[in-house]
């Protein structure tokens, strides 16, 4: 059972608003207690999806989220998009990794760095990617 | 009142006000027998006046009477008995801190059982009321004794816990064999969690100790898959990007014969047998020369 | 508008990346470079990243840019100081950074730079420390 701490909620239209956004995971990365490399990991993985709700969902909003469940604590990220949704979500979420072709969408990549990922998309409605990384995941 | 038979388990006796009362008022009684009997159990024959011990059981006595007041003694889940349930975790926790064994623990309880039906017996009258009763508080206390089995075992895994944690800080040192080259020996199996913590040393060290070379030595890793090899791999990238190189050393025959029926592909990676010859490569890599004092041949490590 | 600075040492040029590139200044930043080494004549350029505490895909795709259109002025491309996390992180998320070639520090960079240019220079063997 997940527990919300605190949260908040940041609008994305523009390419200016990636930098704020990532400052801001990174506060509750620090107050989750999380090590360099695991701070870097959820950074990294919200810059992904965030350029992704940007150039694919066509700008939309992201939900941060400081979350315990049990005895774990962690970071939970939400992006929203109303844009066209992904066709083939079985196709991008295929791994690439091992041609090294660098993704699209940088799906599988993404979800390696995190613990918990879960997307949601419908063609025409738009797409929800959810992630959650643990302190000590 | 009625007496149900225990067919459904969510069909519970509910016990009766009058032996509830009565519980109450021979509180101190079951103490004394409690702890008595308690003394004898432990092979103690020392009066039983150890305050620590005597107010744990007391304070247990309240609570557990109290609840059974409060919660109806039906459902055991019920928030009723959430506080008897602390108490009895935290005795068990702390009786554990102590020496005490789980089975201790164990007869710590059923002997407050035992004290509890004498006093019933003593009391009531009724049989078929006597063996309801009985059987609902065995019921309640039995399920207590579970409980503290599980949290001595919980106070275990938190010692395991630790102590992989301190396994795993001590079984990747880093070591600096030469200016400029550090050595690894992996020792035990590398799964995904351990891989993470062997790259963050190894790059940390790296940058500590300005390598430019890193030989990882697996003889210490007991079997080779293709999940192991990827983290051989992952490794091998990350020390690159870094700007260092890396060599795998420790190849066993078994090994190699493993990655190539597994079709994992090491083409890109240098891999020796021994630690020796790696050490030998770095050097020369490093375009370095060992040689004898005072004489004109060159011995190449 | 917000510019990097590129030093010029020697036959080298120094970028040290130390804000967040954001498109337009990457933009900025990849035909500052590509000008800078026709002006000077460039052999090398040295991309510090040891204040970049993030790569993600975006900014991988402008340092394999910066390499390739370098190489295509006829100058090699190091990246110099990546932090250890950013080296797992990249490793995790599969960002292969073709074409980029590393070094610990400056100092390294610089050395292996002079290697690869004045020594011969292999294309086959991008991270050899070896030019013999």
């Amino acid at each position: 059972m997940i527990i919300v701490a605190n949260k908040e909620e940041m609008p994305i239209i523009r390419e200016q608003d990636v930098i704020p956004f990532r400052n801001r995971v990174k506060d509750y990365a620090v107050k989750a207690g999380m090590s360099i490399l695991n701070q870097t990991k959820l950074i990294t993985a919200a810059s992904e999806l965030v350029r992704n709700l940007l150039k694919y969902g066509g700008g939309g909003r992201v939900k941060i989220e400081a979350v315990t469940s049990g005895r774990e604590v962690g970071v939970r990220l939400t992006f929203e998009d109303k844009g066209p949704g992904i066709k083939d979500i079985d196709l991008a979420m295929r791994d690439g990794y091992s041609t090294g072709r660098s993704m699209g969408l940088g799906l599988p990549g993404t979800k390696r760095l995190v613990n918990v990922f879960d997307i949601k998309s419908e063609l025409g409605m738009g797409t929800t990617v959810t992630i959650i990384k643990w302190k000590n995941g | 009142m009625r007496i149900f038979a225990r067919q459904k388990l969510t069909q519970y006796f509910i016990m009766q006000n009058s032996t509830l009362n009565l519980l109450k008022s021979r509180q101190n009684d079951i103490l004394k027998l409690w702890l008595d009997k308690q003394s004898f159990s432990t092979g103690s024959f020392e009066n039983f006046s150890d305050s620590n011990e005597e107010n744990e059981s007391r304070e247990f006595i309240e609570t557990f009477i109290h609840s059974l007041s409060h919660s109806g003694a039906a459902d055991l889940n019920s928030p009723g008995f959430d506080k008897v349930n602390d108490v009895i975790t935290g005795i068990s926790i702390s009786r554990g801190k102590r020496g005490y064994s789980p089975r201790e623990t164990g007869v710590y309880l059923f002997t407050f059982k035992e004290s509890i039906f004498e006093v019933l017996n003593e009391s009531l009258t009724d049989s078929d009321l006597l063996y309801a009763e009985s059987q609902e508080i065995s019921r309640i206390l039995d399920n207590m004794t579970i409980l503290t089995f599980e949290a001595f075992m919980k106070g275990r895994e938190d010692v395991i816990l630790r102590q992989t944690d301190e396994i795993s800080e001590i079984s990747t040192p880093v070591i600096k064999v030469w200016d400029g080259i550090v050595a690894l020996p992996i020792i035990g199996t590398l799964d995904s969690a351990r891989t993470q913590v062997v790259m963050e040393n190894l790059l940390l060290q790296i940058v500590e100790t300005e390598s430019s070379i890193a030989i990882l030595d697996i003889s210490g890793v007991p079997a080779v898959d293709s999940l192991v090899a990827q983290h051989l791999i992952k490794t091998v990238s990350a020390t690159r990007l870094m700007g260092a190189e890396c060599i795998i050393s420790g190849i066993r025959p078994e090994i190699a014969q493993t990655v190539v029926h597994l079709g994992i592909d090491l083409s890109n990676i240098i891999t020796k047998a021994t630690l020796a010859s790696a050490l030998q490569t770095a050097f020369l890599m490093l375009q370095l020369e060992v040689r004898k004092k005072g004489n004109i041949s060159n011995i190449h490590g | 508008m917000d510019k990097i600075p590129i030093l010029k040492m020697g036959d080298f040029l120094l970028i040290t990346i130390q804000v967040d590139l954001y498109d337009q200044l990457a933009e900025n930043l990849e035909s500052d470079l590509v000008n800078a080494v026709n002006k000077f004549k460039s052999k090398g350029v040295l991309i510090d990243i040891s204040a970049v505490s993030i790569i993600d895909s975006f900014m991988g795709r402008i340092l394999g840019n910066i390499a390739i259109m370098s190489k295509i002025m006829d100058a090699q491309t190091v990246v110099v100081g990546m932090q250890p996390a950013v080296a797992i992180t990249l490793v995790e998320l599969g960002l292969p950074l073709n074409g980029v070639i590393s070094a610990l520090n400056v100092e390294k960079g610089m050395e292996l730079l002079r290697k690869k240019i004045y020594n011969g220079y292999n294309p086959e063997q991008d991270y050899d420390h070896s030019s013999e």
